[in-house]
């Protein structure tokens, strides 16, 4: 039994899966650094922006509701940005009270924590498109072919192959303490533990899993050098990108170089 | 098919047509029937994915199939799940997995302490389980530390701490040293209670269990007396084993 949900990846044969993943790749990027220069309260190009994501879900057939529930991950780092409702502006619309005082929110901070979540949203959307229609090996070759640095390349590649591993090691361990999680025999005690116990059982697995991740980092670091590994890894050339996947590239940039001109106009 | 005769002694392990299909829709196990009985020791081999791991995560409920699974009269079912557990000592292949906690002393007491034990009680169960694997001395020690085959000792005391009835061993010989195996087997043949081990080492087999059963595609293909199973070239071959 192995762990494989953690791979987004999902076959198919729609033309959002066929492009390029080098083309894939810069579109997706562009669209994320279009979105997050686009000022606070431009909202009619959030609404663009949205509508072009979704499209692109739409033709992907990885199907809207889905790509739309795993974008619920950026979630908890949105409300990072919260505190921007509470601390930001002059204009105050109301007041949460709370024991030792109240909480004003303002007007001017909450536009731009709306606008941040909003940002964050349609980007991760992005993302996800990109992992879920690209094989991850693929992903590698179009970072490399944009010249990311191939040492974060090859971080990326190893962390990409060792995560399921470890995945499928953190399942064995909690199977183990699974196992031994019992009732006993005599009547009357209440099994599981105090809760800071049970944390430092826990505990105790998480460091154990780091020391074993170390460990195997340096058994596949030898394996590598066993091998003639020089901090350099090489790949068999990428087909060159057809003209008309230039044309959608070219053509999505302009467009999104566009929606930016205008966000700024209206702002 | 062989049988023990021995029908006097109420069953340890009683399964009634357990079959089991991976979540991707993979089959594993296919109407698996299997009675063992009080103190048997009984082995189960056969090619890697015959079942034999699937099999025994059924034991204690870490994977539930279509059928009937019952240990010492109780069924594993959700509600029991508890009960059972403290009955059947699981023992995995790799003993890092078992070995969760930063002291031999904390993995051997996790047990006891999950039950709620008084203090006094698990100092003695931890005591007493160490004890029976001849690894008294390593009590304070750093698992991660140990050899193979120290922590395999400790993996075995982990489960005997919850005082057992049944002792389930995944590949207990393996990547032990031939030292560490022949102390492996000596102290599993010593053990009161009931024994199933996964194998593909049949000299333990012979060396370890009267009983002997060939899973393979999911499902039993041969069930008896070791000596018979062992001797018989053309089942074992057909079946990706060897005569020891």
């Amino acid at each position: 039994m192995h762990v494989h949900f953690l791979d987004p990846y999902r076959a198919g044969t729609s033309p959002v899966h066929a492009l390029d993943p080098r083309v894939k790749l810069v579109l997706a990027l562009a669209f994320i650094l279009t979105t997050s220069l686009t000022p606070v309260g431009a909202w009619p190009i959030y609404v663009l922006l949205l509508a072009i994501v979704l499209s692109v879900e739409i033709l992907s057939e990885l199907g809207v509701g889905k790509v739309l529930r795993r974008s619920s991950l950026a979630l908890p780092f949105v409300l990072a940005a919260l505190p921007l409702a509470f601390s930001t502006g002059t204009q105050r619309l109301f007041a949460i009270p709370l024991g030792f005082g109240e909480l004003a929110v303002y007007a001017e901070g909450l536009e731009r924590f709306a606008s941040i979540a909003v940002r964050s949203w349609i980007s991760v959307q992005v993302a996800i498109v990109l992992a879920s229609t690209t094989p991850f090996p693929d992903l590698m070759l179009a970072m490399r072919a944009i010249r990311v640095p191939r040492l974060l390349v090859s971080i990326f590649g190893l962390m990409w192959r060792y995560i399921f591993v470890m995945a499928d090691e953190a399942q064995r361990l909690m199977r183990a303490r699974e196992s031994r999680s019992a009732v006993g025999a005599i009547p009357g005690l209440k099994a599981g533990g105090g809760i800071g116990w049970r944390a430092r059982v826990t505990g105790g697995m998480a460091g154990n899993l780091f020391v074993r991740s170390l460990e195997r980092g340096d058994r596949i670091y030898s394996a590598m050098s066993a091998r003639g590994y020089d901090g350099e890894v090489r790949t068999l050339g990428l087909p060159r990108v057809s003209p008309g996947e230039w044309a959608l590239l070219c053509g999505g940039i302009i467009l999104l170089l566009g929606l930016l001109w205008l966000s700024f106009l209206l702002s | 098919m062989l049988r023990p005769t021995d029908l006097d002694a109420p069953p340890a392990l009683h399964i009634e047509r357990l079959s089991f299909s991976y979540p991707d829709g993979h089959p594993a196990l296919h109407e698996v029937t299997l009675d063992v009985r009080q103190g048997e020791k009984v082995a189960i081999v056969g090619p890697n994915g015959a079942g034999k791991s699937t099999l025994i995560l059924h034991l204690n409920g870490i994977l539930t199939g279509q059928g009937t699974v019952r240990v010492c009269g109780l069924d594993v079912v959700k509600q029991n799940l508890g009960r059972v557990r403290a009955l059947v000592g699981m023992v995995f292949q790799l003993p890092d997995d078992q070995l969760f906690s930063p002291t031999v002393f904390d993995d051997v007491a996790f047990g006891p302490l999950y039950q709620g034990l008084p203090e006094a009680e698990v100092r003695a169960r931890v005591a007493q389980a160490l004890a029976a694997v001849g690894m008294s001395e390593y009590m304070h020690r750093v698992s991660h530390h140990l050899s193979v085959g120290e922590k395999k000792r400790i993996a075995v005391a982990t489960v005997l701490s919850m005082q057992p009835e049944m002792l389930v061993l995944d590949e207990p010989s393996a990547g032990l040293d031939p030292r560490a195996r022949r102390g492996l087997i000596n102290l599993l043949r010593d053990l009161p209670q009931t024994i199933l081990v996964t194998t593909h080492d049949l000299p333990l087999v012979r060396d370890l269990c009267p009983r002997t059963i060939i899973m393979d595609g999911g499902t039993i293909v041969a069930d008896g007396r070791t000596a018979d199973i062992l001797a018989d070239e053309a089942l074992l071959t057909a079946h990706g084993l060897e005569m020891p």
